[in-house]
């Protein structure tokens, strides 16, 4: 089970929070898009091989949204960062090196 | 130590407290214990521990429970078990053990205290951590208490170290993602009768660990030849242990068959117990070391290059005689021996790292798969990570070439009765990966998870097909390392315990008034109420008269409420609904509607303004916490410029439905500060008085089409104002009444029940709602009613259904044909919607539904079938309005 930190309340257990799918993807100003433009925001999110920044809430805590970096093959967590602020960079990419290429395998 | 007895298969046994079932019943010159699954072969002990194949047992005694291997149950005075031939019977009373569960957050948690974990532990307790050590057996040791020796007077401190906390009997079946471990400890089994009622049977540990050491040790795996699997034959290490440290005194003449020097000592240790070993039998050319040595000088003949090939047996089966072989020559010869000990090397405990992902790699000097693993938060000891402590040179090997005949009775996987034959087959069949191997086979797959059979079946696929293990590659484990009891796992969750029960206010009223219920989430919710002797059908119909004619009363608490305050929430449901809200004036309500920005409905209700920057919306009874969830998500990811404040306000608000002609008159005599006629008090209006004092919010909302006020008021006085109405409402024949009753009034008006007339896919123009999609602003879902996919023809749209015959009420869920309709070409008829409510109207006199039907707003009047099994149904599309189309009655 994921440790996850929320920024407001410190680590917690995975079942406290709820997914929200890729950071970063903005509401667009839905008229300035095409239909196909459209539906990729409806429908397309990144899911790479590795860190990923992804949105999160602290639903069963103090309900605030965050961000934050994982890992998608180790499951290790990167840094949190709350919503409008700068992004932090991305983890390591060589971290945890033999769990990666298990999932290679 | 004192001397109990048990009761084993009905026998009397006697046993030492504490030891193995299997032990005990060893000693007693029980060698067959039970017959196999579906081959009905004899089988015996072969190991020391949850590795245990075959000797798997159901307790008659305590909690009945089923499926446990012998060599893991400790007698106790008074303890009863049956033999298990591989199928386990769940008993058919509950388990009233306790059990609970534990969080426990440590600095560093030690899976296993053998030599490795206790070495691991000093060295954590010296960089002044704090640790917890768990271990599975009954005391600490690991390898040691098979052998009969202490654990070193350095490595005992650490046990008593106050900064380590020991639990024995401490399983860890999980290993989850940052370090999150979960253990079963099992607390009362041991104690038998002396057990306080009160401890909980089994603890389950969750466990976080800044740090991690597996050090959980290994197995002994057994070889692959023909007849390997009769009573008398055993792992070498378990039968030596049997022997020396349980004083099982029956074996006379033994075999030892091994691929490395553990086979040796395991030899030596049986002859110093007084078996006559009659000769070792080694895979490899040569063999040295101090086990070796000392199996030489106590004059034990060694043959090298020599491994079994078959064995015979006796009565019921037990070992006779044990057929040997030279590898080079292929010459066989045979020699009659009671015990059969086999070292085929050893199979560390992967599991718990391939919990995690972990792929442990193939070691040729280990002739194992271990996991080398050391980083900052998770770190492999001993045996797993190949560390075998010695000199034991093992070959890879896993068995001799077996003929056709001899394959057959080739055991890999004991508790499955798989064969070496059946791998083969599986070979042939063209499965080349140990998963598909698996999964055809159905090797591993038992209730010992392959432990021992795992690491066999990966050794015969690489002299199948000539490849090395490290190919081949592990299986990957998942939790539980070892059954769990789900009573364990349930903990005090049960019963009534199992989930959060919510009520209303008036909830005790409703059980006095004899309401049957309805769970609408975590809600109780009165179904209807039945009087004496009646039928639901029979309440249900005179609950909707009394809304249509008289009047009748609802607890609507359950309603999901959100107090939405700040000066941009106008401009925020604006965004959030489909319709305009800045636009309503306040002290009216509106009802709306919605979606996600894929355009697809979502909520729903009517939400009231209370003031200029403060509204106050209702959403569905199971909807609630969703809805919420969504206006949150926009507020802080979005839109955090905006000034509004979300407050769930569900249980701070009772509210009370009064319903039918009648209610204005009722209300009447109860709200003497409200002006309650229709002009003064409009439809979708909303006023605030006082009934005896107490402040009340009255509105005119209608969820039935009939003329209604809802009574809002702070939650604790909703007892007495539902009183209130009561003692004034006999003369009137005040009905109350229940969620069918309510589904039926608002069917009957075509109002929808999102998640129940819609199945996630609908636009608001799909359930011909329109009317409610503005045009002049922005709101999420706009954008996508212009995609194609949204306008398309063929979507499903909300129609109703009047059925031909009037008393036959459709099923909901049925599917919808067109009538006449033939199968297509491929024998299907083609099924164009289904009945998503479906209900007898005692207004209409008939049986009416809404259904979801393709293009069917532009299918009016036209007949549909809805085939039923042998019957089939016929109905007319019509509009999803059945009652006052021109809404007098609401107005009124």
């Amino acid at each position: 089970m994921l440790n996850i930190p929320c920024p407001y309340c410190g680590l917690r257990n995975e079942t406290e929070f709820h997914y929200g799918a890729e950071a970063g993807v903005g509401y667009p100003d839905p008229n300035t898009l095409s239909d196909s433009e459209w539906a990729k925001y409806l429908h397309i999110r990144a899911n790479p091989k590795g860190w990923l920044p992804e949105r999160w809430v602290h639903f069963a805590g103090c309900g605030r949204w965050f961000n934050l970096w994982r890992n998608t093959v180790t499951h290790e967590i990167g840094p949190a960062y709350l919503p409008f602020t700068t992004q932090p960079k991305a983890p390591d990419p060589d971290s945890n090196r033999d769990r990666m290429e298990g999932a290679k395998a | 130590m004192s001397e109990i007895s048990f009761s084993f298969d009905d026998k009397l046994y006697k046993g030492i407290e504490g030891e193995p079932m299997a032990a005990a019943l060893l000693r007693s010159g029980l060698l067959s214990m039970t017959n196999s699954i579906y081959h009905d072969r004899p089988r015996g002990v072969i190991g020391l521990g949850v590795e245990e194949p075959n000797a798997i047992v159901q307790l008659v005694s305590g909690t009945k429970e089923s499926m446990l291997p012998a060599t893991v149950i400790e007698v106790v005075e008074g303890l009863a078990a049956c033999s298990l031939t591989g199928v386990g019977a769940l008993p058919q009373m509950p388990d009233e053990s306790r059990y609970d569960k534990t969080n426990c957050f440590v600095d560093t948690l030690v899976i296993g205290a053998g030599v490795a974990g206790l070495s691991a532990a000093e060295n954590e307790l010296r960089a002044g951590r704090e640790v917890l050590l768990i271990d599975d057996q009954s005391g600490p040791g690991g390898h040691l208490r098979h052998l009969g020796l202490e654990i070193p007077a350095s490595l005992f401190d650490v046990l008593h170290h106050k900064n380590l906390t020991y639990k024995s009997r401490c399983t860890a079946i999980g290993l989850y993602d940052q370090n999150y471990v979960v253990a079963i400890e099992r607390r009362t089994d041991h104690l038998g009768e002396a057990a306080p009622a009160s401890r909980a049977r089994i603890r389950v540990w969750h466990i976080r660990a800044d740090r991690v050491v597996l050090a959980p040790g290994a197995f002994q795996r057994p070889l692959i030849f023909a007849n390997n699997d009769r009573p008398g034959i055993m792992l070498s290490h378990a039968a030596a242990t049997y022997v020396a440290i349980h004083r099982v005194k029956i074996f006379r003449k033994a075999v030892v068959v091994t691929v490395d020097n553990q086979g040796y000592r395991d030899a030596v240790r049986l002859h110093r117990e007084g078996v006559a070993v009659q000769c070792i039998c080694d895979v490899r050319e040569e063999a040295g070391g101090p086990g070796v040595d000392a199996a030489k000088a106590a004059g034990i003949p060694i043959h090298f290059r020599t491994t079994c090939v078959d064995t015979t047996g006796g009565e019921e089966g037990v070992l006779k005689t044990v057929i040997l072989q030279n590898l080079d020559t292929k010459k066989n010869f045979q020699i009659d021996a009671d015990l059969l000990a086999v070292s085929g090397g050893w199979t560390p405990i992967v599991d718990l790292a391939t919990h995690i992902g972990i792929k442990p790699k193939w070691s040729e000097e280990n002739a194992a798969f271990v996991v080398k693993h050391s980083t900052e938060k998770l770190v492999t000891a001993g045996m797993l990570a190949g560390d075998f402590g010695g000199d034991d040179d093992p070959a890879i090997f896993f068995g001799p070439e077996l003929n056709k005949e001899q394959s057959l009775r080739a055991y890999i996987d004991l508790q499955r009765d798989t064969t070496l034959h059946d791998l083969r087959r599986a070979v042939g069949a063209g499965l080349s990966s140990i998963e598909h191997v698996k999964r055809y086979t159905t090797i591993g797959t038992a209730h010992d998870q392959g432990k021992t059979s795992g690491m066999l079946t990966i050794g015969a696929l690489c002299q199948l097909g000539n490849i090395s293990p490290g190919d081949v590659g592990t299986l990957s484990f998942r939790p539980p390392y070892v059954p769990v009891p789900f009573a364990a796992l349930a903990g005090r969750e049960r019963g009534l315990l199992t989930d959060p029960i919510r009520i209303t206010s008036l909830h005790q009223w409703h059980v006095e008034a004899g309401a049957v219920f309805e769970d609408v989430g975590q809600w109780k919710r009165p179904w209807y109420f039945p009087k004496p002797g009646e039928s639901m059908e029979e309440a249900v119909r005179r609950e909707c008269i009394a809304a249509r004619e008289g009047v009748a009363v609802m607890d609507a608490s359950t309603l999901g409420k959100i107090d939405i305050q700040g000066a941009d929430a106008a401009v925020f449901l604006d965004r959030i609904y489909t319709n305009m809200f800045s636009t309503l004036p306040e002290g009216q309500c509106r009802y709306g509607l919605m979606c996600k920005a894929d355009g697809i409905v979502f909520d729903d209700g009517v939400t009231t303004r209370l003031g200029k920057n403060h509204f106050l919306m209702t959403t569905t009874t199971g909807g609630a916490a969703r809805v919420l969830a969504w206006l949150e998500e926009w507020l802080q990811t979005e839109w955090p410029e905006l000034k509004v404040y979300c407050t769930s306000v569900t249980e701070h608000i009772s509210t009370i439905a009064l319903v039918g002609p009648k209610s204005r008159q009722l209300l009447g005599e109860l709200v003497t500060d409200i002006d309650l006629s229709k002009e003064a008090f409009p439809f979708m209006h909303t006023r605030m008085g006082t009934i005896d004092g107490i402040p009340v919010r009255i509105a005119r909302i209608s969820f039935s089409g009939e003329l209604a006020f809802e009574i809002n008021v702070e939650w604790s006085y909703a007892r007495y104002i539902w009183e209130r109405l009561w003692s004034l409402g006999i003369p009137y024949n005040l009905t109350a009444y229940g969620t069918e009753t309510m589904h039926v009034l608002r069917a009957e008006k075509g109002y929808i029940i999102v998640g129940q007339d819609t199945d996630g896919t609908q636009t608001p123009h799909d359930l011909n709602m329109s009317w409610i999609v503005s045009k002049k602003k922005e709101f999420i879902g706009k954008r996508s009613f212009q995609l194609p996919y949204l306008k398309s023809s063929g979507r499903a749209q909300l129609v109703g259904l009047l059925t031909a015959n009037y008393e036959e009420v459709i099923p909901e869920g049925a599917y919808i044909t067109i009538q006449n309709a033939g199968a297509d070409a491929q024998g299907k008829i083609p099924h164009i919607g289904f009945v998503t409510s479906s209900y007898f109207s005692p207004a209409l006199d008939r049986s009416f539904a809404l259904a979801l039907v393709a293009d069917g707003l532009g299918r009016m009047g036209e007949q549909i079938e809805i085939p039923l099994g042998k019957k089939s149904l016929r109905a007319t599309i019509c509009e999803s309005v059945f009652i006052d189309k021109e809404n007098i009655r609401r107005d009124s």
